[in-house]
Protein backbone atom coordinates (compact mmCIF):
# COMPACT_ATOMS: atom_id res chain seq x y z
CA UNK A 1 0.00 0.00 0.00
CA UNK A 2 2.94 2.36 0.53
CA UNK A 3 5.60 3.17 -2.02
CA UNK A 4 8.83 5.15 -2.02
CA UNK A 5 8.90 7.91 -4.57
CA UNK A 6 12.10 9.65 -5.56
CA UNK A 7 11.61 13.38 -5.87
CA UNK A 8 13.69 16.49 -6.43
CA UNK A 9 12.88 19.93 -5.13
CA UNK A 10 14.50 23.23 -4.23
CA UNK A 11 14.08 23.99 -0.54
CA UNK A 12 14.19 27.50 0.84
CA UNK A 13 15.65 27.90 4.32
CA UNK A 14 15.00 31.35 5.84
CA UNK A 15 17.95 33.03 7.64
CA UNK A 16 16.47 32.57 11.12
CA UNK A 17 16.85 28.80 10.65
CA UNK A 18 20.54 28.97 9.67
CA UNK A 19 21.66 27.85 13.13
CA UNK A 20 19.88 24.52 12.68
CA UNK A 21 21.54 21.55 11.05
CA UNK A 22 20.83 21.77 7.34
CA UNK A 23 19.42 18.24 7.09
CA UNK A 24 16.93 18.83 9.87
CA UNK A 25 15.81 22.18 8.49
CA UNK A 26 15.34 20.66 5.04
CA UNK A 27 13.46 17.64 6.43
CA UNK A 28 11.09 19.96 8.28
CA UNK A 29 10.47 22.10 5.20
CA UNK A 30 9.79 19.07 3.01
CA UNK A 31 7.37 17.61 5.51
CA UNK A 32 5.64 20.96 5.85
CA UNK A 33 5.21 21.08 2.10
CA UNK A 34 4.20 17.51 1.30
CA UNK A 35 2.85 15.62 4.34
CA UNK A 36 -0.87 14.75 4.13
CA UNK A 37 -1.10 16.22 0.64
CA UNK A 38 -1.98 14.47 -2.60
CA UNK A 39 0.49 14.86 -5.46
CA UNK A 40 -1.15 14.55 -8.86
CA UNK A 41 -0.62 11.07 -10.38
CA UNK A 42 1.59 10.03 -7.47
CA UNK A 43 -0.58 9.54 -4.37
CA UNK A 44 -1.06 10.69 -0.79
CA UNK A 45 2.28 11.75 0.71
CA UNK A 46 2.88 10.49 4.23
CA UNK A 47 6.35 11.52 5.41
CA UNK A 48 9.96 11.92 4.38
CA UNK A 49 11.91 8.65 4.14
CA UNK A 50 15.42 10.00 3.59
CA UNK A 51 17.51 12.59 1.78
CA UNK A 52 19.66 11.00 -0.93
CA UNK A 53 21.56 14.02 -2.25
CA UNK A 54 22.06 17.62 -1.25
CA UNK A 55 23.40 19.99 -3.82
CA UNK A 56 25.11 23.28 -3.05
CA UNK A 57 23.08 25.95 -1.29
CA UNK A 58 22.78 29.33 -2.97
CA UNK A 59 21.75 32.74 -1.76
CA UNK A 60 20.15 34.95 -4.38
CA UNK A 61 20.28 38.72 -4.54
CA UNK A 62 17.33 40.32 -2.78
CA UNK A 63 16.48 37.24 -0.71
CA UNK A 64 18.46 36.39 2.41
CA UNK A 65 17.30 32.78 2.47
CA UNK A 66 19.34 29.88 1.14
CA UNK A 67 18.04 27.73 -1.69
CA UNK A 68 19.13 24.11 -1.86
CA UNK A 69 18.29 21.52 -4.47
CA UNK A 70 17.43 18.30 -2.65
CA UNK A 71 17.03 14.76 -3.96
CA UNK A 72 14.93 12.76 -1.52
CA UNK A 73 12.60 9.83 -1.15
CA UNK A 74 9.11 10.25 0.21
CA UNK A 75 6.71 7.63 1.55
CA UNK A 76 3.52 7.77 -0.48
CA UNK A 77 0.23 5.93 -0.05
CA UNK A 78 -0.48 4.48 -3.46
CA UNK A 79 -2.00 0.99 -3.48
CA UNK A 80 -1.36 -1.05 -6.60
CA UNK A 81 -4.13 -2.37 -8.83
CA UNK A 82 -5.87 -5.47 -7.39
CA UNK A 83 -4.38 -4.95 -3.95
CA UNK A 84 -6.50 -6.15 -1.02
CA UNK A 85 -7.00 -3.55 1.71
CA UNK A 86 -9.02 -3.29 4.92
CA UNK A 87 -11.13 -0.31 5.89
CA UNK A 88 -14.25 0.76 7.76
CA UNK A 89 -17.57 1.71 6.19
CA UNK A 90 -18.05 5.46 6.58
CA UNK A 91 -21.55 5.82 5.13
CA UNK A 92 -23.72 4.63 2.24
CA UNK A 93 -25.30 6.74 -0.46
CA UNK A 94 -26.86 6.29 -3.88
CA UNK A 95 -23.36 6.50 -5.36
CA UNK A 96 -22.31 3.42 -3.42
CA UNK A 97 -20.55 2.54 -0.18
CA UNK A 98 -17.99 5.03 1.10
CA UNK A 99 -15.08 3.40 2.95
CA UNK A 100 -12.42 5.03 5.08
CA UNK A 101 -9.02 3.92 6.31
CA UNK A 102 -8.57 6.69 8.87
CA UNK A 103 -5.75 8.44 7.10
CA UNK A 104 -7.44 8.16 3.69
CA UNK A 105 -11.14 8.66 3.12
CA UNK A 106 -12.02 8.80 -0.54
CA UNK A 107 -12.68 5.12 -1.21
CA UNK A 108 -15.85 4.24 -3.06
CA UNK A 109 -17.56 0.94 -3.85
CA UNK A 110 -19.90 1.65 -6.77
CA UNK A 111 -23.19 -0.30 -6.67
CA UNK A 112 -22.25 -2.53 -9.60
CA UNK A 113 -19.19 -3.76 -7.71
CA UNK A 114 -21.14 -4.88 -4.65
CA UNK A 115 -22.28 -8.49 -4.39
CA UNK A 116 -25.33 -8.90 -6.53
CA UNK A 117 -28.19 -8.69 -5.78
CA UNK A 118 -27.64 -5.49 -3.78
CA UNK A 119 -30.33 -3.03 -2.78
CA UNK A 120 -30.26 0.46 -1.31
CA UNK A 121 -32.52 0.87 1.70
CA UNK A 122 -33.71 4.49 1.50
CA UNK A 123 -35.11 4.54 5.02
CA UNK A 124 -31.90 3.54 6.73
CA UNK A 125 -29.59 4.92 4.01
CA UNK A 126 -27.69 1.66 3.85
CA UNK A 127 -26.79 -0.81 1.14
CA UNK A 128 -27.69 -4.41 1.74
CA UNK A 129 -26.91 -7.70 0.10
CA UNK A 130 -29.79 -10.09 -0.45
CA UNK A 131 -28.09 -13.40 0.18
CA UNK A 132 -30.19 -16.36 -0.91
CA UNK A 133 -29.75 -19.72 0.76
CA UNK A 134 -31.99 -22.77 0.80
CA UNK A 135 -33.55 -21.54 4.03
CA UNK A 136 -34.55 -18.21 2.52
CA UNK A 137 -33.18 -14.77 1.80
CA UNK A 138 -30.88 -13.11 4.35
CA UNK A 139 -30.31 -9.39 4.16
CA UNK A 140 -26.70 -8.55 5.02
CA UNK A 141 -26.47 -4.88 5.92
CA UNK A 142 -23.37 -2.81 5.23
CA UNK A 143 -23.50 -0.87 8.47
CA UNK A 144 -21.49 2.18 9.42
CA UNK A 145 -18.28 1.37 11.26
CA UNK A 146 -18.17 -2.21 10.04
CA UNK A 147 -14.80 -3.51 8.94
CA UNK A 148 -14.68 -4.34 5.26
CA UNK A 149 -12.10 -5.89 2.96
CA UNK A 150 -11.92 -4.65 -0.60
CA UNK A 151 -9.83 -4.92 -3.75
CA UNK A 152 -8.60 -1.85 -5.64
CA UNK A 153 -9.97 -1.77 -9.18
CA UNK A 154 -9.32 1.80 -10.26
CA UNK A 155 -7.92 5.12 -9.12
CA UNK A 156 -8.89 8.62 -10.16
CA UNK A 157 -6.61 11.61 -9.90
CA UNK A 158 -8.12 15.07 -10.31
CA UNK A 159 -5.97 18.13 -10.76
CA UNK A 160 -7.27 20.50 -8.10
CA UNK A 161 -4.70 23.24 -8.65
CA UNK A 162 -6.33 26.68 -8.73
CA UNK A 163 -7.21 28.02 -12.16
CA UNK A 164 -7.35 31.67 -13.08
CA UNK A 165 -10.59 33.64 -13.11
CA UNK A 166 -12.79 32.66 -16.05
CA UNK A 167 -13.65 35.41 -18.53
CA UNK A 168 -17.30 34.33 -18.86
CA UNK A 169 -19.63 35.70 -16.15
CA UNK A 170 -20.69 33.07 -13.61
CA UNK A 171 -23.96 31.44 -14.65
CA UNK A 172 -25.52 31.36 -11.19
CA UNK A 173 -24.39 31.36 -7.57
CA UNK A 174 -23.55 27.66 -7.68
CA UNK A 175 -22.15 25.86 -4.66
CA UNK A 176 -18.52 24.99 -5.30
CA UNK A 177 -18.18 21.21 -5.49
CA UNK A 178 -15.09 20.07 -3.65
CA UNK A 179 -13.62 17.29 -5.70
CA UNK A 180 -11.35 14.81 -4.03
CA UNK A 181 -7.89 14.95 -5.63
CA UNK A 182 -7.40 11.18 -5.28
CA UNK A 183 -10.20 8.61 -5.22
CA UNK A 184 -9.98 4.82 -5.11
CA UNK A 185 -12.68 2.81 -6.86
CA UNK A 186 -12.84 -0.63 -5.29
CA UNK A 187 -14.86 -3.79 -5.22
CA UNK A 188 -15.79 -6.46 -2.72
CA UNK A 189 -15.66 -10.19 -3.14
CA UNK A 190 -18.32 -12.80 -2.55
CA UNK A 191 -16.45 -15.02 -0.10
CA UNK A 192 -14.84 -12.30 1.97
CA UNK A 193 -18.10 -10.48 2.62
CA UNK A 194 -19.48 -13.58 4.33
CA UNK A 195 -17.45 -12.43 7.32
CA UNK A 196 -19.73 -9.40 7.78
CA UNK A 197 -22.15 -9.89 10.63
CA UNK A 198 -25.79 -10.21 9.62
CA UNK B 1 15.61 4.09 10.83
CA UNK B 2 18.86 2.17 11.57
CA UNK B 3 17.22 -1.23 11.76
CA UNK B 4 15.38 -0.62 8.54
CA UNK B 5 18.63 0.21 6.82
CA UNK B 6 20.28 -2.99 8.03
CA UNK B 7 17.27 -4.84 6.68
CA UNK B 8 17.67 -3.08 3.38
CA UNK B 9 21.30 -4.04 3.05
CA UNK B 10 20.75 -7.70 3.88
CA UNK B 11 17.64 -8.40 1.89
CA UNK B 12 17.59 -5.60 -0.58
CA UNK B 13 15.90 -7.63 -3.28
CA UNK B 14 13.04 -8.69 -1.08
CA UNK B 15 12.11 -5.86 1.21
CA UNK B 16 12.46 -2.84 -1.06
CA UNK B 17 10.57 -4.14 -4.04
CA UNK B 18 11.22 -2.15 -7.16
CA UNK B 19 8.95 -2.05 -10.10
CA UNK B 20 9.25 0.27 -13.05
CA UNK B 21 8.30 3.34 -11.09
CA UNK B 22 8.82 2.86 -7.40
CA UNK B 23 9.94 0.70 -4.52
CA UNK B 24 7.12 -0.91 -2.52
CA UNK B 25 7.34 -0.86 1.26
CA UNK B 26 5.76 -3.27 3.72
CA UNK B 27 3.41 -1.92 6.38
CA UNK B 28 5.96 -2.89 9.03
CA UNK B 29 8.57 -0.53 7.52
CA UNK B 30 6.15 2.39 7.58
CA UNK B 31 5.08 1.51 11.12
CA UNK B 32 8.70 1.48 12.26
CA UNK B 33 9.51 4.70 10.41
CA UNK B 34 6.57 6.58 11.89
CA UNK B 35 7.14 5.24 15.43
CA UNK B 36 10.79 6.32 15.30
CA UNK B 37 9.82 9.71 13.90
CA UNK B 38 7.29 10.16 16.69
CA UNK B 39 9.98 9.42 19.31
CA UNK B 40 12.37 11.82 17.65
CA UNK B 41 9.80 14.61 17.59
CA UNK B 42 8.79 13.99 21.16
CA UNK B 43 12.39 14.56 22.28
CA UNK B 44 13.03 17.68 20.26
CA UNK B 45 9.50 18.99 20.45
CA UNK B 46 8.88 22.68 20.90
CA UNK B 47 7.76 23.59 17.43
CA UNK B 48 5.73 20.57 16.44
CA UNK B 49 2.48 22.36 17.19
CA UNK B 50 3.09 25.19 14.74
CA UNK B 51 0.62 25.57 11.91
CA UNK B 52 2.99 24.11 9.32
CA UNK B 53 3.59 20.92 11.32
CA UNK B 54 -0.09 20.16 11.79
CA UNK B 55 -0.39 18.21 8.55
CA UNK B 56 2.50 15.94 9.45
CA UNK B 57 1.04 15.42 12.93
CA UNK B 58 -2.37 14.50 11.50
CA UNK B 59 -1.12 12.03 8.91
CA UNK B 60 1.30 10.42 11.36
CA UNK B 61 -1.39 10.01 14.01
CA UNK B 62 -3.99 8.55 11.64
CA UNK B 63 -1.57 6.23 9.86
CA UNK B 64 -0.14 4.93 13.15
CA UNK B 65 -3.67 4.42 14.46
CA UNK B 66 -4.54 2.35 11.39
CA UNK B 67 -1.33 0.33 11.30
CA UNK B 68 -1.31 -0.46 15.03
CA UNK B 69 -4.43 -2.58 14.46
CA UNK B 70 -2.81 -4.62 11.69
CA UNK B 71 -0.38 -7.58 11.97
CA UNK B 72 2.57 -5.33 11.07
CA UNK B 73 2.59 -3.82 14.57
CA UNK B 74 3.77 -7.17 15.95
CA UNK B 75 6.52 -7.74 13.37
CA UNK B 76 10.26 -7.12 13.51
CA UNK B 77 13.08 -7.15 10.93
CA UNK B 78 14.01 -10.73 11.96
CA UNK B 79 10.44 -11.93 11.52
CA UNK B 80 10.17 -10.30 8.10
CA UNK B 81 13.50 -11.80 7.04
CA UNK B 82 12.45 -15.27 8.23
CA UNK B 83 9.11 -14.95 6.47
CA UNK B 84 10.65 -13.95 3.15
CA UNK B 85 13.27 -16.70 3.30
CA UNK B 86 10.56 -19.28 3.97
CA UNK B 87 8.51 -17.97 1.06
CA UNK B 88 11.25 -18.51 -1.51
CA UNK B 89 10.29 -22.08 -2.53
CA UNK B 90 6.63 -21.09 -3.05
CA UNK B 91 7.59 -18.88 -5.98
CA UNK B 92 5.19 -16.05 -5.26
CA UNK B 93 5.42 -12.61 -6.83
CA UNK B 94 6.65 -9.66 -4.80
CA UNK B 95 3.16 -8.16 -4.62
CA UNK B 96 1.71 -11.46 -3.33
CA UNK B 97 4.37 -11.85 -0.64
CA UNK B 98 3.79 -8.24 0.39
CA UNK B 99 0.06 -8.81 0.81
CA UNK B 100 0.62 -12.01 2.83
CA UNK B 101 3.04 -10.13 5.07
CA UNK B 102 0.69 -7.20 5.57
CA UNK B 103 -2.53 -9.15 6.10
CA UNK B 104 -1.43 -12.43 7.77
CA UNK B 105 -4.30 -14.44 6.19
CA UNK B 106 -5.66 -17.28 8.29
CA UNK B 107 -8.06 -18.89 5.83
CA UNK B 108 -7.73 -20.49 2.40
CA UNK B 109 -10.22 -17.98 1.00
CA UNK B 110 -7.98 -15.03 1.87
CA UNK B 111 -4.95 -16.68 0.29
CA UNK B 112 -6.90 -17.41 -2.88
CA UNK B 113 -7.77 -13.73 -3.17
CA UNK B 114 -4.21 -12.53 -2.65
CA UNK B 115 -2.45 -15.07 -4.85
CA UNK B 116 -3.33 -14.84 -8.51
CA UNK B 117 -4.51 -18.06 -10.16
CA UNK B 118 -4.05 -19.87 -6.88
CA UNK B 119 -6.03 -22.93 -8.03
CA UNK B 120 -3.46 -23.56 -10.76
CA UNK B 121 -0.32 -22.64 -8.86
CA UNK B 122 -1.06 -24.05 -5.40
CA UNK B 123 -2.64 -27.35 -4.42
CA UNK B 124 -4.93 -27.58 -1.38
CA UNK B 125 -2.12 -29.06 0.75
CA UNK B 126 0.19 -26.24 -0.31
CA UNK B 127 -2.39 -23.67 0.71
CA UNK B 128 -2.81 -25.39 4.10
CA UNK B 129 0.96 -25.46 4.47
CA UNK B 130 1.09 -21.74 3.63
CA UNK B 131 -1.52 -20.96 6.28
CA UNK B 132 0.48 -22.97 8.85
CA UNK B 133 3.75 -21.24 7.95
CA UNK B 134 2.19 -17.81 8.13
CA UNK B 135 0.54 -18.56 11.47
CA UNK B 136 3.86 -19.80 12.88
CA UNK B 137 6.20 -17.11 11.65
CA UNK B 138 4.06 -13.98 11.77
CA UNK B 139 2.77 -13.15 15.25
CA UNK B 140 -0.97 -12.96 15.59
CA UNK B 141 -3.29 -10.83 17.68
CA UNK B 142 -2.97 -12.07 21.28
CA UNK B 143 -6.57 -11.02 22.07
CA UNK B 144 -7.95 -13.01 19.18
CA UNK B 145 -5.91 -16.04 20.11
CA UNK B 146 -6.99 -15.94 23.75
CA UNK B 147 -10.70 -16.18 22.97
CA UNK B 148 -10.31 -19.45 21.01
CA UNK B 149 -8.83 -21.55 23.85
CA UNK B 150 -11.42 -20.08 26.24
CA UNK B 151 -14.21 -21.49 24.06
CA UNK B 152 -12.45 -24.87 24.00
CA UNK B 153 -12.33 -24.87 27.78
CA UNK B 154 -16.03 -24.14 27.92
CA UNK B 155 -16.81 -27.08 25.61
CA UNK B 156 -14.78 -29.42 27.78
CA UNK B 157 -16.60 -28.41 30.93
CA UNK B 158 -19.97 -28.99 29.24
CA UNK B 159 -19.08 -32.49 28.04
CA UNK B 160 -17.76 -33.45 31.47
CA UNK B 161 -21.31 -33.00 32.86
Amino acid sequence: MFVLVEMVDTVRIPPWNFQRRLNEAIAEELNKKLANKVVYNVGLCICLYDITKLEDSYIFPGDGASHTKVHFRYVVFHPFLDEILVGKIKYCSQEGVHVTMGFFDDILIPPESLQQPAKFDEAEQVWLWEYETDEGAHDLYMDQGEEIRFRVTDEVFVDTSPTGPSTAPPAAASVEKKEAPYTLIVRTHFNVICQLKT
Amino acid sequence: MEMTQILIENIRIYVIWKNANAAMLSNYEIFKLLTDLKEQRKDSGKNKHSAGQQNLNTIMYETLKYLSKTPCSRQSPEIVKEFLTTMIPHKLTKAEKLQLLNHRPQTAVEIQLMVEESEERLSEEQIEELIQTIAEILPGDPEQENTAPADAEMDESLTSW
